[in-house]
């Protein structure tokens, strides 16, 4: 009897064990910056639920890809995807984790928010100095309902490389081959014209403060700061506001199943109501892990977070991946992280 | 042994006239001496040790991309990292330009400052005034730079908007730099002025010299080199400021020749390129840095010369 009770406690304390031990696990994680709100509220969720935390260090796109390349991290982040042949270089995978669409914002005195119409074309011109002033023909021309005031227009851009540059000029590069030529796509360029201000904040900021002014945000950021929206002319040629359902549009129009390492960035995406500018934020891997745990508790966040993580990124105004997109990353991507023994570190 | 020692310390003791103990006490302060001789030297020679380490890194982090870039890294026109073309003269000539703005203006008005706190300043006002200008000195670059941003440059856009459409640009930087740098010369020149000996002044006075004549013909001869002295710490600070001027200088990564355009420096660039910087880019970057040394280097050089010159002509 006393055995049976001693055996008990000692089990129940060995269980009580674990759970701490559990409770002390964490996942380590470094990269972008632009989904860290959206990551640090489902690490918050995914603790509450499981015990098990996150460590994700905001040191942005280069940065996530130097960690996880030196193996000091179990995963690394980045908005600009890896190319497939520098993923197989170093032996990782990538896959989609969140997206979010990028703006034009402009501040015209007289004109509303999303009154604005503008395409791929004039908006390289802009961003190259080639279009100065507000009552240039070009914009005219998409305007015609629209009294453009005689104010020269100052270009605002982001001053640090960042993934919403990348998107930005991607978008850019491909929709003005003059550009592409002269200023190209990146995650840092050097622009012909305008002012360059710090981080998505200071870009608001700038463009809140200045008439004439026109620059680009993560769409979040064009919300909090009430700026006006401009709306774009997309693939289809229809002109589109931004927003949540345009955002989507253009993501499930991607073609995830067709792209070689999940290499895709989604801007000039097809489909008629799809938003011109959107981008995924992507996860980085090693397919050949050392600590098959430690990859196997990250891969299980993920996958909570594409099963519950669509609520919290709705209200930051980020686009959670489609199902089918998640089900395809879990299938193909997932499948090829594999531990020390060769077997798939991850199952559904 | 013991003898000789005993025989030796006597000796010593009928020389100096010292006693035992204070024989011991002498040989303890030679041995402390001694330790705080070398002490220092060592001190001395970490800081030789510690500039040529990080100027020895700099050159190998560097070396890479001079060796991929060649003598084109310093006349290219354009830093653009997504084509790999890394020409540092828009951030050298920014840096330059910037700094220049900045001496210009706060040089004159530091002395103003300096002159009339030493020289005519009711003795009431002296020292709230001189503590202030200290409190200036103190304030951290970031706040210059939000102030420069949310009020220096929105005030040039609206009353100079044919000078400054954006606001922001090279002059706003000097500006600001300017603004950094008054408390620092002014300090320094008023501590300076203050050393000189009252009866100069008196003197002066008493054969009839007015103000002006009495700083510029008696205090200023006698204090040049520590007003150059403060000049330098100031110019010092303009080339290496960073966050108060990335906030402000437009970040523009061409090369535009002109003193109200939009541009960029060393510092702003690298503060805004580093985190996400990596293979050429990351080494550009760190050439950069070296170069930044080496005009700081030959600033602070042409500085001493300049010292050295005033003070031969000096009577």
């Amino acid at each position: 009897m006393l055995k049976r009770v001693a055996a008990t406690l000692l089990s129940t304390s060995l269980a009580l064990g674990a759970t701490s031990a559990a409770a002390a696990e964490t996942i380590t994680g470094a990269g972008a910056t632009f989904p860290y709100p959206v990551y640090s509220q489902w690490a918050d969720a995914y603790q509450d639920e499981s015990g098990i935390g996150l460590n994700y260090q905001a040191i942005g796109s280069g940065g996530g890809i130097q960690q996880i390349t030196a193996k000091t991290v179990t995963f690394g982040a980045s908005d600009a995807p890896m190319k497939p042949e520098e993923l197989e270089k170093n032996s990782l995978v990538q896959w989609p984790q969140i997206m979010g669409g990028v703006v034009p914002v402009v501040h015209i005195d007289g004109i509303e928010d999303g009154a604005l119409k503008l395409d791929g074309e004039t908006l390289a011109g802009i961003y190259q100095g080639n279009i100065s002033n507000w009552n240039d023909e070009a914009i005219a021309e998409l305007n015609p309902d629209l009294e453009l005031p005689d104010q020269q227009i100052t270009p605002v851009y982001r001053a640090e490389g960042s993934g919403t540059n990348f998107l930005f000029t991607h978008y850019l590069a491909q929709v003005s081959e003059d550009f592409a030529n002269n200023v190209g796509e990146g995650k840092s360029v050097a622009w012909p014209s305008g002012v360059g201000a710090k981080a998505n904040a200071g870009v608001a900021s700038q463009v809140g403060n200045t008439n004439g002014a026109i620059g680009y945000v993560e769409s979040a950021y064009a919300e909090q700061n009430n700026l006006n929206v401009a709306q774009l002319e997309n693939r289809s040629g229809n002109f589109v506001t931004a927003g949540p359902d345009s955002f989507q549009a253009a993501a499930s129009n991607a073609d995830w199943a067709n792209a070689e390492g999940m290499y895709l960035v989604l801007t000039n995406q097809p489909g008629d109501n799809s938003w011109p500018i959107v981008g995924a934020s992507f996860i980085l891997m090693h397919t050949q892990v050392q600590d098959a745990d430690a990859a196997r508790r990250a891969l299980d966040f993920f996958d909570w977070a594409y099963q519950n993580g669509d609520q919290a990124a709705s209200e930051l105004n980020y686009i959670p991946m489609p199902q089918d997109v998640a089900d395809m990353v879990r299938q193909q991507v997932w499948s090829q992280i594999k531990g020390p023994n060769g077997q798939p570190v991850w199952q559904q | 042994m013991t003898s000789s020692r005993n025989v030796s310390a006597r000796q010593q003791q009928d020389l100096l006239g010292a006693n035992e103990r204070e024989q011991s006490a002498l040989r303890r302060n030679g041995v402390i001496d001694k330790l705080f001789e070398k002490g220092t030297l060592t001190l001395a020679l970490a800081v030789l040790v510690l500039l040529a380490t990080i100027m020895g890194s700099l050159v190998a982090a560097g070396w890479p991309a001079f060796q991929e870039l060649g003598w084109s890294f310093f006349t290219g026109d354009r830093w653009a990292a997504n084509i790999e073309r890394f020409g540092a003269l828009p951030a050298i000539y920014g840096t330059l330009v910037t700094s220049l703005i900045a001496i210009i203006i706060a040089v004159p008005v530091s002395l103003g400052i300096a002159i009339f706190l030493t020289e005519m300043c009711p003795v009431a006002l002296r020292r709230p005034l001189g503590t202030m200008v200290e409190l200036l000195a103190g304030v951290p670059s970031i706040i210059y730079g939000m102030w420069g941003v949310e009020v220096l440059s929105p005030f040039l856009r609206d009353h100079f908007p044919a000078l400054f459409p954006a606001g922001t640009g090279l002059t706003t930087a000097g500006l600001i730099l300017a603004i950094m740098i008054i408390p620092f010369i002014t300090a320094i020149t008023r501590d300076v002025m203050v050393t000189v000996p009252p009866m100069m002044r008196e003197s002066a006075y008493g054969l009839g010299c007015t103000t002006w004549e009495v700083v510029r013909n008696v205090i200023f001869p006698s204090v040049r080199g520590g007003i150059v002295g403060g000049v330098i710490l100031g110019l010092g600070r303009a080339l290496g400021e960073t966050m108060a001027v990335t906030f402000v200088i437009g970040n523009s990564l061409f090369l535009n020749p002109t003193l109200t355009g939009q541009g960029t420096s060393i510092a702003a660039l690298i503060a805004n390129q580093f985190p996400e910087a990596d293979g050429l880019q990351r080494s550009a970057l760190l050439l950069l840095g070296l170069v930044l040394f080496v005009i700081t280097f030959i600033v602070l050089a042409i500085a001493r010369l300049m010292l050295r010159r005033i003070e031969n002509r000096a009577p």
